[in-house]
């Protein structure tokens, strides 16, 4: 529980400056009404009014706590203002892009390690893959798949996968690689062939690289699932809910869709942090 | 074969044995001219600095290295024939040991990989760890297991399956002296038991002469043979025949081979 201190010390330091920024964004509005109502405000007034603004330029800590709360708790979870609703749409597209980048991933890093021809063409291409922005070509995926009739949650997925698939290609190139030459010399001493070193020692070995990767890419699937919901015009996910929120100004809605797209990757890799944690203890490889 | 122990037909014979890499400063000769003969049943130790070319010799025996010149057989066949026959365990500088693999499923690998019934499997892990001493240790962990302890599992490992050679590469080099006693003592008792030809790479003295029935003394550049010692040493060798004359002469024979060759620098 050493942690507990310095942890809470952090935000509550974010949540005093939160507030002050707020205060200070805030209050420019709140000066510009005075000012053509010809009214006088005082320091309290503006302090006050600060904290409750419909469509703040920062909303503070506690609107968006409420936003949040309400987006959550306060509605049926099938209802087009819950947060639940909504990000139940944006984690199904993040689980399966999810699912098709690390079996894409873990694929394409197997044919390096066991391909002289694919060591040499595929990681160029990954890598030249990741310098495009995602912005760019999530457009072109919604608009090329539904030109063939696919639309909903298959397109975010594919862009989810995109984005997922490239650190798993890196870790478990590395990982699949992670034997070293004695290892392997002594599988060559039982006449063992490529299959029984890839099972017995490459995808062993490459465990913990494989989680490491996992939740890289696990967090990259769901900022993928959210961007591919931004050009179609999607109606429900979080990436509608930030858009429709940036369209009308409304702030609150904005910042409690992206907490609620923050709570959903840390507990993503929270998941992942304990299958991880029960698969090495599994294989004698936690300490 | 079994029943003409000794003069047999060789069970490793090298004749002009020649091992030559390529390298960006040129050819490095790393081995030259090797010549040797190792009966069945031998226990044969190579001796000599680094860079003299025993490991690597180990390692053509084992066909993990390909010799440029001459020739060499293993058990009448050739290196490559006989490792796909698994002719040979081979035992590391390092245990080596899977992490994810319990002591008993680090030993099962190789009879995993060799295809042998499951039955037969669980009786073989439990006679070689046995064998090495480490009963009751099968579902331990390497991490929770003593480096010494480690090396014993490694060469249960090795002697898991039916090979009747077993290639040391520096198998105590890591561990302190008085864990290396024990099991110098322990692999002589193993290798009266289990009658295998034994190839055994070090860098000491006393623990070559100390197991050795043949002791191959090794100089670099080129790495070649400079001496074949016969020991005269009886095969029952409690540890005090390291005080005996017997003893102290074979050492100083290979104390004198490797100084010769290592005349030019000395």
């Amino acid at each position: 529980m050493r942690f507990v201190l310095p942890v809470f010390a952090v935000l509550l330091a974010i949540v005093v400056l939160w507030y002050g920024a707020a205060v200070k964004m805030n209050s420019v509005w709140t000066y510009d009404q005075a000012a053509r109502a010809e009214l006088e405000v005082s320091f309290a007034e503006v302090l006050a009014d600060t904290m409750v603004q419909e469509r703040p330029v920062l909303p503070a800590p506690h609107q968006v706590a409420l936003g949040l709360w309400q987006g959550l708790f306060g509605q049926k979870v099938t209802s087009k203002r819950s947060l639940v609703y909504h990000g139940w749409v944006t984690l199904s597209a993040t689980l399966v892009g999810f699912g098709i980048g690390t079996g894409l991933g873990i694929l394409l890093a197997v044919g390096i390690v066991h391909n002289r021809a694919m060591d040499m063409s595929v990681m160029p291409w990954a890598i030249a893959s990741q310098t495009i922005p995602i912005l760019a070509i999530a457009p072109m995926v919604i608009v090329v798949l539904a030109s063939v009739g696919i639309t909903g949650l298959l397109p975010k997925a594919v862009i989810s996968a995109y984005l997922s698939f490239f650190p798993v290609v890196v870790g478990m190139v590395k990982g699949l690689r992670s034997p070293d030459g004695m290892q392997l010399d002594l599988l060559r001493t039982y006449n063992a062939g490529r299959w029984a070193t890839f099972w017995k020692l490459r995808l062993p070995a490459s465990m913990p690289y494989l989680f490491a990767s996992l939740k890289v890419s696990m967090a990259a699937s769901l900022v993928g699932a959210i961007v591919g919901e931004l050009p179609a015009g999607a109606t429900a996910g979080l990436g509608a809910r930030l858009l429709s929120g940036s369209y009308y100004g409304q702030t609150i809605q904005i910042w409690a869709a992206l907490f609620t797209a923050a709570i959903l990757a840390a507990g993503l890799v929270i998941v992942i942090g304990v299958i991880e944690r029960a698969a090495l203890k599994r294989m004698g490889m936690a300490r | 074969m079994r029943d003409s122990i000794g003069q047999s037909a060789p069970v490793i014979e090298a004749k002009g044995l020649g091992l030559t890499f390529q390298t960006g400063d040129g050819p490095v000769h790393a081995l030259k001219d090797v010549d040797l003969t190792i009966g069945k049943g031998e226990f044969v130790s190579f001796i000599g600095p680094s860079g003299c070319g025993k490991t690597t010799f180990l390692r053509c025996i084992a066909a993990l290295e390909h010799p440029t010149e001459g020739t060499l057989t293993v058990n009448g066949m050739a290196p490559d024939a006989a490792r796909r026959a698994r002719a040979y365990g081979y035992v590391f500088q390092a245990a080596g040991l899977y992490p994810w693999r319990t002591i008993a499923g680090n030993v099962k690998l190789p009879l995993e990989i060799m295809g042998y019934s499951r039955a037969d499997q669980e009786t073989r892990v439990r006679n070689v760890l046995s064998l090495v001493d480490l009963d009751g240790f099968g579902k331990k962990f390497p991490w929770q297991l003593s480096g010494g302890m480690q090396q014993r599992a490694s060469i249960a490992r090795a002697l898991a399956f039916d090979a009747d050679i077993l290639l040391m590469d520096e198998p105590f080099g890591a561990l302190d002296e008085i864990v290396r006693d024990r099991l110098n003592e322990e692999l002589l008792k193993l290798w009266a038991r289990t009658e295998k030809t034994i190839g055994f790479v070090t860098h000491s003295i006393p623990e070559a002469v100390y197991l050795s029935t043949k002791i191959v003394v090794m100089s670099p550049r080129p790495g070649r043979i400079t001496d074949v010692i016969e020991s005269t040493l009886p095969r029952e060798r409690p540890l005090d025949i390291r005080d005996s004359k017997e003893f102290i002469e074979i050492a100083h024979r290979v104390r004198e081979g490797l100084r010769a060759g290592h005349g030019d620098e000395a």
